[in-house]
C-alpha cells in the first residue's frame, strides 16, 4: 500500500470541511443546554436543514438562500420541541426522539425528487494574497465562507457566555430555573429563543453536509452527525473552545478512515466505517469516568422540566 | 382565556384516554399530510387503517409485522420504567440476527430440531451482549447510554455488512453481500397455512403475558417502577440502581435480539444489508403508545403494524411515498407527548376557578 498518495496539505484542508457540520451542530445545542435544555433532536434537524438547503439552493441557484432556508427549517423544527417541552412540559428525551424521528421521515419525504441532482456550487472566499500563500493559502485561506462563519460562531458563543450580561442570564436559567424565575427573568422565553439557536445552527451543519461536504442529497446521509455533535457537547465539557477540539478530532478520524479506503486497506471498509462511532464511545467514557468533573461542569437543570409556581 | 391547572392526582382515565385521542389526532394530522402530497386523504387512511383488517392475507401480515415491534417495545418499556434510555434496540436486533443467522449457517444442512433453539439462544445472548456494553459503560464509567447505545446501531450495521461480504457470504452468490438462503430445520414453522405467520407471533403472546405478571406482581417490577418514580425512595428501599440498569438494559437487548432471530428464520430467510428496517426505533413508539404497560404495548403494536402493512397498500395503491409513513409515526409521537399534558393538568376557565387546590407536587417528567 502506498502512504504517499495521502497529501497532507489536502488532508488537513479536508478535515476542516468534515468537522464543519459538527462544530455548527454542537455549538448551536451548547447553547441550549446552557439554557437548561436537552434536545436529542439534533439529528433531526440537522436532515431536515440538510434537504432544505439543498431543495432551495437547486431551485433558486443560490447557495446563500439555500443556507438561510436551512436555519429557519432547523429553527422551525426545533421550535416544535420548544412548544412541546416548555410550553406542554413533554419529556425532554422523548420530545427529542421524536423530533429525530419526524425530521428523518419528514426529509426522506421531501428529499425525494432530488436524489442524483448535483447541487449548484458554493464559491470559496478567495482573498487575494492569502489564498495564493505556497501551503497556508491552500489550509486556511480557500474555504467557503459558511467554515469560517463556524469558526466565529464559537467565538461569539464564548463571548455571549462568558462576557456578555445575556449570557449570564442563560447560564443563571440553565442552572437553577426557580432562582431566575424569581428573579424575574422569563424562563421560558428565554429557553425557548435558545431552542431555536440551536435548530437554526443543526440545519445550518445539515446543509453543509449537502450543500459543500459532500455535496448531494442522499437519505440518512447525516449517519448520526447530530448524534455525535451531542457527545461532542459533552466532551466539550459544555465549553465552546473545546466544541473545535472535538469536532476536528472527529472530523480527523473520518477523514482518515475515508481515505485508507479509498487507499484499499485490506481490513474491509465496513470495518473503518465502524471507527467514528467507536470513537465516540471512547471518548464519551474517558471524558464521563471522572464523575466529580463531569457533574461540575454540567448545567445543573439539564433536562429538568419548569413550570413557573405562580 | 383557558389555563392549565395541576390536577391533585394525575388522571387515570386521561392516562388510558390520551393513547386513544392521540391516535386520532394523528389521522386528523394525516389527513392533511395526504392532502398536502396530493392525495385523497380519506381514500389514504381508509387504506392505511381499514383494508388491512378486511383481507384475511393482510390481516396474517399484521402478526408478522407487529411480532418483532411488540417483542421489542416489551424489553423497552422495562428501561423506559426505570429512567433508563435505550435508543439502540435497532442495533441489538442486527446483533441478535448475526449471531442467530451465524449459528443457522454453521450447521447449514444438519437437520435436527435442537437448531432452533439454539439459534434463538444466539440471537437472545447477542442482543443481551450489545445491550450490555452501554449497561457497563454507564455504571462503570458514567457514559451516557442513550449516546452510547446510538453509536452501536451503526457499529452493528456496519458489523452486518462485514460479515455479509466475509466470512458469512454465500459462496455460490456470484460476490453478493448476502448469506445462503437458510435450510428448513432453521426456518421457524409457519403457524397458518399460505401466510408468513411464524412461531415467533406465539412466542410474542406469551412473552406479553410473562411480562405482565413480572410488573404487577414480582419485586423485580416494583423495583423497576419505584427507581423510575421516585429515585429517592427506591434508594432508601435497597434498590440498586447498577443492577437496575444492568437488568433493564440486557433484557432489552436480549429480546431484540430475539426479534432479530425471529427476523432472519421467519420472514427473511437469509442475512442481508437489508435486514433492519427501522423496527428498534418504530418500537420506541409503540413504547410510549402502549404506555409503557405490556398489554398495552401489544394493542400499540396492532396500531403500528398497520401503518407498516397499510402504508405499504398506499404505496402501491396510491403512489403513496414510504417517506410519508414514515413521518406519520413521527407525528404520532409528538400528538401523544403534546396530550400528554392532560394526564397531570387540566383545562379551566379562570373565572369557574375556585379556591386553588392543595396541589402535590405533579409529575409531569413521567412520559
Amino acid at each position: 500500500m502506498d502512504f504517499s498518495a495521502l497529501d497532507p496539505v489536502a488532508l488537513i484542508a479536508s478535515l476542516l470541511v468534515a468537522a464543519t457540520p459538527l462544530i455548527l451542530a454542537a455549538t448551536g445545542e451548547l447553547i441550549v443546554e446552557k439554557a437548561g435544555v436537552l434536545n436529542l433532536g439534533v439529528e433531526g434537524m440537522m436532515i431536515l436543514g440538510a434537504i432544505a438547503g439543498f431543495a432551495i439552493t437547486v431551485e433558486s441557484e443560490s447557495p446563500a438562500l439555500g443556507f438561510a432556508a436551512a436555519a429557519l427549517a432547523g429553527a422551525g423544527l426545533a421550535l416544535l420541541f420548544g412548544v412541546l417541552t416548555q410550553m406542554l412540559l413533554s419529556n425532554q428525551v422523548a420530545t427529542g426522539l421524536a423530533l429525530t424521528l419526524f425530521g428523518l421521515g419528514l426529509a426522506a419525504l421531501i428529499g425525494q425528487p432530488y436524489s442524483g441532482i448535483k447541487p449548484p456550487s458554493t464559491p470559496t472566499l478567495d482573498i487575494p494574497g492569502l489564498s495564493d500563500l505556497p501551503v497556508l493559502g491552500r489550509l486556511f485561506f480557500s474555504h467557503d465562507a459558511v467554515l469560517y462563519l463556524a469558526l466565529a460562531l464559537v467565538a461569539a458563543s464564548w463571548w455571549f457566555l462568558t462576557r456578555m450580561r445575556g449570557g449570564l442570564i442563560l447560564r443563571a436559567v440553565g442552572e437553577s430555573h426557580d432562582a431566575a424565575h424569581a428573579l424575574g427573568y422569563p424562563v421560558v422565553a428565554i429557553r425557548l429563543a435558545a431552542i431555536a439557536f440551536g435548530g437554526a445552527c443543526a440545519g445550518l451543519g445539515g446543509a453543509y453536509l449537502s450543500l459543500i461536504r459532500v455535496p448531494q442529497w442522499t437519505e440518512g446521509m447525516t449517519a448520526g452527525a447530530g448524534w455525535i455533535a451531542l457527545a461532542i457537547v459533552v466532551f466539550a465539557s459544555w465549553k465552546p473552545w473545546r466544541v473545535l477540539l472535538g469536532a476536528w478530532l472527529f472530523g480527523g478520524v473520518t477523514i482518515l478512515q475515508l481515505n485508507l479506503q479509498a487507499l484499499g486497506l485490506e481490513v474491509g471498509s465496513a470495518w473503518l466505517s465502524m471507527t467514528p462511532y467507536l470513537m465516540t464511545i471512547l471518548v464519551l467514557v474517558l471524558i464521563s469516568a471522572d464523575r466529580s468533573r463531569a457533574a461540575l461542569n454540567a448545567p445543573a437543570s439539564l433536562g429538568r422540566v419548569f413550570r413557573a409556581s405562580s | 382565556m383557558w389555563r392549565l391547572e395541576a390536577r391533585p392526582e394525575p388522571s387515570r382515565a386521561m392516562l388510558l384516554a390520551t393513547p386513544v385521542l392521540a391516535v386520532a389526532l394523528t389521522l386528523l394530522l394525516g389527513a392533511a399530510l395526504f392532502a398536502a402530497l396530493g392525495k385523497d386523504p380519506v381514500a389514504a387512511l381508509r387504506i392505511i387503517f381499514l383494508d388491512p383488517l378486511l383481507d384475511p392475507y393482510a390481516r396474517s401480515e399484521l402478526l408478522v409485522k407487529g411480532a418483532p415491534l411488540v417483542l421489542i417495545a416489551l424489553g423497552l418499556s422495562l428501561g423506559f420504567r426505570a429512567g433508563v434510555w435505550n435508543i439502540g434496540a435497532e442495533g441489538q436486533f442486527i446483533m441478535g440476527a448475526v449471531a442467530s443467522g451465524a449459528v443457522a449457517l454453521a450447521f447449514y444442512d444438519v437437520p435436527g430440531l435442537w437448531l432452533l433453539p439454539l439459534m434463538a439462544l444466539a440471537g437472545l445472548l447477542a442482543g443481551a451482549a450489545w445491550g450490555l456494553i452501554p449497561a457497563f459503560l454507564k455504571i462503570r464509567f458514567n457514559a451516557n447510554e442513550i449516546l452510547v447505545s446510538l453509536m452501536l446501531v451503526y457499529v452493528a450495521e456496519q458489523f452486518l455488512i462485514a460479515m455479509v461480504s466475509g466470512p458469512l457470504r454465500d459462496p455460490q452468490g456470484f460476490n453478493f453481500p448476502l448469506s445462503r438462503l437458510f435450510h428448513d430445520s432453521a426456518l421457524l414453522p409457519v403457524l397458518i397455512e399460505f401466510t408468513r405467520v411464524h412461531a415467533g407471533v406465539l412466542v410474542t403472546l406469551v412473552l406479553v403475558g410473562l411480562f405482565w405478571a413480572l410488573m404487577r406482581w414480582h419485586v423485580l417490577g416494583f423495583s423497576i417502577r419505584l427507581m423510575g418514580e421516585a429515585p429517592r425512595a427506591a434508594a432508601f428501599a435497597g434498590v440498586r440502581p447498577n443492577r437496575i440498569v444492568a437488568i433493564s438494559l440486557g433484557a432489552s437487548g436480549a429480546l431484540a435480539g430475539l426479534a432479530g432471530m425471529f427476523e432472519v428464520a421467519g420472514p427473511a430467510g437469509q442475512l442481508a444489508p437489508a435486514l433492519p428496517v427501522g423496527y428498534g426505533f418504530t418500537a420506541i413508539i409503540v413504547a410510549f403508545l402502549g404506555r409503557l404497560n405490556p398489554l398495552g404495548v401489544l394493542l400499540a403494536g396492532g396500531v403500528m403494524a398497520l401503518t407498516y402493512v397499510g402504508g405499504e397498500g398506499a404505496q402501491f395503491g396510491l403512489g403513496v411515498p414510504a417517506a410519508a409513513n414514515e413521518v406519520f409515526r413521527g407525528m404520532l409521537l409528538f400528538s401523544l407527548l403534546a396530550l400528554n399534558i392532560l394526564v397531570s393538568f387540566r383545562l379551566v376557565r379562570p373565572a369557574r376557578v375556585a379556591a386553588p387546590a392543595p396541589r402535590p407536587d405533579p409529575d409531569p417528567q413521567e412520559a
